[in-house]
C-alpha cells in the first residue's frame, strides 16, 4: 500500500498516536497527518534536531546506528523509527504504551510499498502481536 | 501540624518521583541494544527540550 493509506491505518488502529509524519530515504515527505503541507513540514524541520542530537548520543555512546527512540515528557512522547532507509516520527498522549507503538510504527513502515516486511524487536515490547489488530478508535485503555 | 507537614511534603516527594520515570529518553540500534541517557543529565535535559518543542506543535 501506499505510504497515506499505511499512515490512515495506522491512526486508525492506534488512538494513542498524534502526530506522525513518514519521510523516504532522500526526506521526502511521504505522508503525514498535519492538516497541510506548512505545518507538516514544520513539524519535520521541529523534529530533526531531535533527531540530529539523537544520532550525535547514539554515536557518542557506542550505537552502531539508530534505529528507534522514545522521548517521554509529562505532555506526552515523540517515538521515531528508521527502517531500510524510511523514517516515521509520532507523538502521543502522555504515559504511551510503548512496546505497543513501536510495534505499530514498525508495521506501517513496512507496510508501505518497497519496504521489507515488518519484523518486531527486541525493544521491551514484549511478544509480537497479530498484524490484523483493529481496536476502536475510542478505545484509550492502555 | 507536624502530621499534616510530613503528608504534604511526602506527596510532593512522590508526585516528583513520578513524574521523573516518566520523562526518559531512550535510544535503540538496530541490533537490539539500548541506551537510556540518566535522569537530569544535560543530554537528556536537551532531548527532552527538543521533544517538547515537537509536542507544543499544533496538529
Amino acid at each position: 500500500m501506499d505510504a497515506a493509506q499505511a499512515l490512515a491505518d495506522l491512526t486508525e488502529i492506534s488512538s494513542q498516536v498524534h502526530q506522525v509524519a513518514i519521510l523516504d530515504q532522500d526526506g521526502t515527505l511521504l505522508a503525514a497527518t498535519a492538516r497541510d503541507t506548512a505545518r507538516a513540514e514544520r513539524f519535520i524541520a521541529t523534529v530533526t534536531p531531535l533527531l540530529e542530537e539523537a544520532d550525535r548520543l547514539a554515536r557518542s555512546r557506542g550505537l552502531a546506528e539508530l534505529a528507534q527512540l522514545e522521548v517521554s515528557t509529562l505532555d506526552g512522547s515523540v517515538f521515531a523509527v528508521r527502517r531500510d532507509g524510511r523514517l516515521i516520527v509520532a507523538t502521543t498522549r502522555p504515559d504511551p504504551t510503548v512496546g505497543l507503538i513501536f510495534y505499530d510504527l514498525k508495521h506501517c513502515l513496512g507496510s508501505i510499498d518497497g519496504a521489507a516486511e515488518p519484523h518486531p524487536e527486541p525493544d521491551g515490547s514484549g511478544e509480537p502481536r497479530k498484524a490484523t489488530r483493529r481496536r476502536r478508535k475510542a478505545d484509550t485503555s492502555a | 501540624m507536624v502530621l499534616v507537614a510530613g503528608s504534604v511534603a511526602g506527596s510532593a516527594l512522590y508526585r516528583r518521583r513520578s513524574a521523573r520515570r516518566l520523562e526518559r529518553v531512550e535510544l535503540y540500534a538496530g541490533d537490539g541494544s539500548m541506551v537510556s541517557l540518566p535522569d537530569g543529565s544535560v543530554d537528556a535535559e536537551r532531548m527532552l527540550s527538543l521533544a517538547r518543542d515537537v509536542l507544543a506543535l499544533p496538529g
